[in-house]
């Protein structure tokens, strides 16, 4: 789930960390600010949010981030108008919660970014498609389906992207061993997991 | 597929046969291995069709099983026009993971490297263009001058393409007297140079016939299809990541951001031209500001030793096993950080889980988000067109494909 800020310093030890990012006020009034206006439109109390480091990050439920992202966008005091990216990312350990969604977006004239995340559990990968607020959204799109299998309804064209249309599987997902089940010297376990 | 294909409303009249033109995957005036089935109203394309993917290297994956010293390797694969700047924008993602504030000095040097990195990836572009368009002379003349910064990049890290410039902290060692010759030689000849090529290509008659309103997207639609670099500015929107969320101590130069109006194949052109100018004024500021100090910083667990240390000190030899082998321990974070790269803003998602590879790693990779844009721009076009918009468009497969 959500890594709060505060997480960074945990089991570090490190001698050399100084406070490079210093705790960005800015950030903080800012992430209040769209916070407030959330939970007003979509009518949700509490809504989980942070600031990571130098983003504020909304937890949203899965059902309301078409309707999150379409009212960021065109609310005119956020217009969080330019989607920066979107991808999928797999946690199978989550029970429940094994898929999550990350999208950013900025608005250019204020400078001010926003992260949104929504999680599913694997059985459920349906989410409504933002090609329309987000024309630039469509490959993105695609791209999460290709590698992780989310359906994205509404999508003009939801084929596979980059890898070929014949694959069965959805490769980004951590399902697959990458090595030779033989071998005992590239075990997960000296990856630190 | 048959070659003529029956599309249109019979009903409405405006029943036509259509031609089917595979251009690609290895087309020559494609500059890199795209596919667009385009089809045909005579020389109009009245639609596009592109398949990518040809050369999809599954770097995410990797990237999941590798320290996050090895992955800068696979970042030089991105865009291999400007692989410094990948390679720099890595290490700096994880170095804000880290938290590891790099000396002044490294963060000077690593700007001259990007800059020529970028004057490189615009070279490229900009002579490719005018190769399209029938003027080979530049192509040929220019390009003595991105030999040259390959001949730098050598001196500094000792890899002319795929560079895997510098390491986390800092660059692997300082420039040498001849880099900064070098530099010096650059300095003095590149701007010389490119005026030249200016005034050969841009008040041209034949090339502004051929580049002006050719390719053309909105501002509104270009931001709409997350546009970002060059590509965007051409359309008028002056978004630059170098200005808007300074790294590298960018904050402390002084540059203008060019923009265009129509955002068409001339007004990309232009753009990227000015940007070189604007790229050796910072590198000029950069060399007459250059601070003393280390051109590291000192994070042991990170920066890799030099071989002298390694071989007579038992502390470096530690460390120095515990990087190759990817033991170092990483703090648990999610970072995003991003770069303006010679396309557009690059930026590396990391999620760390503490364990030595990343959990996952996400790429932003400016050039798969804006091909997307390509059907809309070409249509109605000739095809002589599209294959300028393209070679405008600055699309490099291996960032396209990952």
């Amino acid at each position: 789930m959500i890594n709060f800020a505060a997480d960074l310093q945990d089991d570090l030890g490190l001698k050399y960390i100084q406070n490079f990012y210093p705790f960005q006020m800015d950030i903080l009034v800012y992430k209040d600010k769209v916070k407030v206006a959330l939970e007003a439109y979509l009518s949700i109390e509490n809504l989980p949010s942070e600031v990571d480091v130098d983003f504020p990050v909304f937890l949203i439920p899965k059902d309301k981030v078409f309707n999150a992202i379409e009212f960021l966008k065109k609310d005119p005091s956020l217009s969080l108008s330019f989607l920066t990216t979107m991808f999928g990312i797999h946690y199978p350990d989550h029970l429940g919660q094994e898929f999550a969604l990350v999208y950013q977006l900025h608005n250019m004239k204020t400078n001010e970014r926003v992260r949104i995340r929504t999680v599913m559990a694997k059985d459920d990968l349906v989410m409504p498609s933002i090609t329309p607020i987000f024309a630039g959204a469509n490959w993105m799109e695609r791209e999460a389906f290709d590698f992780y299998g989310f359906t994205f309804t509404g999508h003009p064209n939801l084929a596979r992207i980059l890898n070929m249309d014949e694959m069965n599987y959805h490769p980004m997902r951590k399902e697959y061993r990458l090595e030779d089940e033989g071998r005992s010297d590239k075990d997960d376990k000296y990856f630190g997991r | 597929m048959s070659y003529l294909k029956d599309t249109g409303d019979i009903a409405t009249k405006e029943y036509k046969d259509y031609s089917t033109l595979n251009l690609g995957p290895t087309h020559p005036a494609t500059h890199g291995i795209f596919q667009n089935v385009l089809t045909m109203d005579g020389e109009r394309i009245v639609d596009a069709k592109q398949t990518v993917g040809y050369i999809h290297r599954a770097f995410e994956k990797i990237a999941e099983r590798k320290n996050y010293s090895q992955i800068t390797v696979l970042t030089d694969r991105l865009n291999y026009c400007s692989a410094p700047i990948n390679n720099l924008a890595w290490h700096m993602t994880v170095e804000k993971l880290i938290q590891c504030e790099v000396p002044k000095r490294a963060q000077y040097l690593r700007v001259i490297i990007m800059e020529l990195a970028r004057i490189a990836d615009h070279i490229i572009c900009d002579t490719v263009i005018a190769v399209d368009t029938g003027a080979l002379t530049g192509f040929t003349y220019v390009f003595q001058w991105r030999e040259l910064i390959y001949e730098i990049y050598e001196e500094i890290c000792g890899a002319r393409l795929t560079t895997n410039i510098g390491h986390v902290g800092g660059l692997e060692r300082d420039f040498t007297p001849t880099a900064w010759a070098k530099l010096e030689k650059f300095l003095d000849g590149f701007p010389k140079v490119l005026a030249e090529f200016e005034k050969l290509v841009t008040r041209n008659r034949i090339f502004m016939d051929r580049t002006l309103g050719v390719g053309p997207i909105s501002a509104e639609r270009a931001l709409d299809y997350s546009f970002t670099g060059p590509n965007l500015r051409a359309a008028g929107v002056d978004y630059d990541v170098r200005v808007a969320f300074p790294y590298s101590s960018y904050e402390d130069f002084t540059f203008d951001i060019p923009i265009g109006e129509s955002g068409d194949t001339y007004d990309r052109f232009m753009v990227r031209m000015e940007e070189m100018k604007q790229s050796v004024s910072i590198i000029q500021q950069a060399k007459a500001k250059m601070p003393d100090g280390p051109f590291h910083a000192d994070v042991p667990d990170f920066y890799l030793p030099s071989k002298e240390d390694v071989y007579s000190k038992m502390e470096a030899l530690i460390y120095h096993f515990k990087i190759v082998m990817g033991e170092t321990k990483v703090p648990k974070g999610e970072i995003y950080h991003s770069v303006e790269a010679g396309n557009g803003e690059l930026g590396y998602y990391v999620i760390s889980d503490g364990g030595r590879a990343p959990y996952r790693l996400h790429m932003r990779r400016p050039c798969f988000i804006y091909y997307q844009a390509y059907p809309e721009m070409i249509k109605g076009g000739l095809l002589s067109d599209a294959i300028l918009t393209m070679s405008s468009m600055n699309v490099i497969a291996g960032e396209l494909d990952a």
